[in-house]
């Protein structure tokens, strides 16, 4: 099974209520995904110039402070912002594009990086949403565009790691619904060109994959569309980037998707009972994405 | 169905299994209004006596599912599996209808008002589901009696694998499944269209312009030895 949910929001009145939008939405999808819970936020909060990064404790009561303190004595990277974010953190600080997610990784390798950029910002564990998101402050969260995923875990284990989204990219986040078959031989292709992979799962390969083909100029819908031709199996994508949201299913469209848009938003789920208590639900249009067709909302 | 009583039920405060539990200890006759359904699954799983049940908004996977004998409208939507193995009695959706309408019915009658996605009627057993606009790809799948009704177009693989089940189609057909063949329309077709579209309340149907399409029997029967290269 698996839930997907996303929203992007047209409506900026909307943006302090978006995590009280995506929480709901997540919360009622648990029946289709209890194993872990995930959700990229995205929110332009951060100062000028600098990235924000979703950090993953080591521990539950981890020294953040020391962590803080040790960026921003390497490489005299000032200032850094510190948010916390349950056991977790959001940093932002001007490190430098490239160089940033290593730098953190040589400060304490123990410490998992999420997700990174001018706008998204990654939360996952291990449990149903409501735990999840209560964990993290989810309802609280403003942005203007979110998406998020709860698994029932098919193919690898169940931890923080494996769960969704996998944010593979600056900015870039995926969550899926369904089974790779093929993506033993994709992620050996792509380790072989040096991509560098977190965990086994199947999903991440789709996510990197789609990395490497916006790194090589694809747009969001270009790189769903390559990705629906190269991996086999059932697939509902949910792809954000920046400024942008998307989505496929595979030829035989096993895996559900709902599509609501408003005057205010685009909301998409697996099942529309997520999408119910959407504000204005009743004048929204609805509709089921086709088959192999790349759906694509951006500003 | 005249109800001489009226019940109203509300997703708001009841769980769907409490709905259901109330359903199946009302009378034959009595008319039922289940409000806010709110995207709800399951609702109406079950239900044997003849009841009239009105779902007033748009619905969840298996509306429907498993009855024998309810008169059930969904003034909205439905999600996956509409119908699921009916037995008999009569689901009428007023909007689209998700995947699986009918899967493994085995009677009564599936009205979709709006479109249906795809494999409508998959492994149908009996009964009619008729479809007032147009279905996803491989409607029909493995269908094995009863008779499908499309008023629109069809899309890819329609009646792929099909049995003894014929369907009927007003709009133009995208492919055939495997397996799948036009025959041509006899008078006993248009008869039943016509009695399907009636019953329906279809009226942009014309019997006499439908595209038949049944069974090339040449996967009717298992046969491990027929061109077999081992």
């Amino acid at each position: 099974m698996c839930g997907i949910v996303g929203i992007r929001l047209k409506n900026p009145g909307l943006y302090p209520v978006l995590g009280e939008l995506v929480a709901p939405m997540l919360d009622v999808l648990a029946s289709r995904g209890p194993d872990s819970t995930g959700v990229a936020i995205y929110c332009h909060d951060a100062p000028a110039g600098a990235t924000k990064y979703s950090l993953c404790a080591p521990v539950p009561d981890y020294d953040w402070p020391g962590y803080v303190a040790a960026l921003e004595a390497s490489a005299g990277v000032l200032p850094v912002e510190f948010r916390r974010r349950g056991r977790d953190a959001v940093i932002a600080a001007p490190l430098a594009p490239r160089g940033g997610p290593r730098l953190l990784r040589e400060i304490d390798p123990s410490v998992k990086l999420f997700g990174f950029g001018a706008a998204i910002e990654v939360y996952k564990d291990v449990g149903p949403a409501a735990q999840v998101c209560e964990r993290y402050g989810i309802g609280a969260m403003a942005g203007y565009q979110a998406i998020g995923h709860t698994r029932m875990a098919t193919e690898s284990a169940v931890t923080i790691e494996h769960s969704h989204p996998f944010a593979a990219a600056g900015d870039l986040a995926l969550v899926h619904n369904g089974s790779f078959s093929n993506y033993a031989s994709i992620r050996r292709q792509l380790a072989g060109e040096g991509i560098r992979f977190d965990t086994d799962n199947d999903s991440e390969v789709a996510a990197r994959y789609i990395a490497r083909q916006m790194a090589a100029g694809a747009d969001a819908g270009e790189a769903l569309r390559d990705t629906s031709k190269v991996f086999d199996g059932f697939f509902t994508l949910l792809l954000a980037t920046e400024h942008s949201m998307a989505i496929v299913r595979d030829s035989f469209a096993c895996k559900p998707m709902v599509v609501a848009e408003t005057a205010d938003y685009v909301a998409v789920a697996s099942e529309y009972v997520a999408l119910a208590e959407l504000p204005d639900i009743e004048k929204a249009e609805v509709f089921e994405p086709m088959p192999e067709e790349i759906y694509t909302w951006q500003a | 169905m005249a109800g001489l009583t009226a019940v109203e039920l509300s997703c708001a405060d009841m769980s769907v299994r409490e709905i259901n539990t109330v359903l199946r200890a009302l009378p034959d006759g009595t008319a039922v209004r289940i409000s806010q359904p709110r995207g709800r699954h399951n609702l109406v799983v079950g239900i044997s006596a003849l009841l009239d049940i009105t779902i007033a908004g748009n619905a969840g996977y298996f509306i429907g599912g498993l009855c024998d004998g309810p008169a059930v409208t969904v003034a909205g939507f439905v999600g996956w599996s509409v119908g699921e193995n009916l037995g008999s009695g009569t689901i009428r959706v007023q909007g689209n209808a998700s995947e699986c309408v009918g899967a493994s019915a085995r009677g009564g009658l599936i009205v979709i008002e709006g479109d249906a996605s795809s494999r409508a009627g998959i492994s149908l057993k009996g009964g009619s589901i008729a479809i007032a606009g147009a279905v996803g790809h491989m409607t029909g799948f493995m269908a094995q009696a009863g008779t499908i009704l499309v008023g629109g177009d069809a899309a890819d693989s329609l009646g792929d694998s099909l049995y003894e089940t014929v369907i009927y189609v007003g709009g133009k057909i995208r492919s055939l499944g495997s397996d799948a063949r036009v025959e041509d329309l006899t008078a006993a077709d248009v008869a039943r269209v016509r009695e399907l579209a009636g019953a329906a309340g279809f009226s942009h149907i014309w019997p006499e312009n439908v595209t038949r399409v049944a069974s090339a029997k040449s996967l009717y029967r298992f046969d491990a030895l027929k061109d077999q290269r081992y």
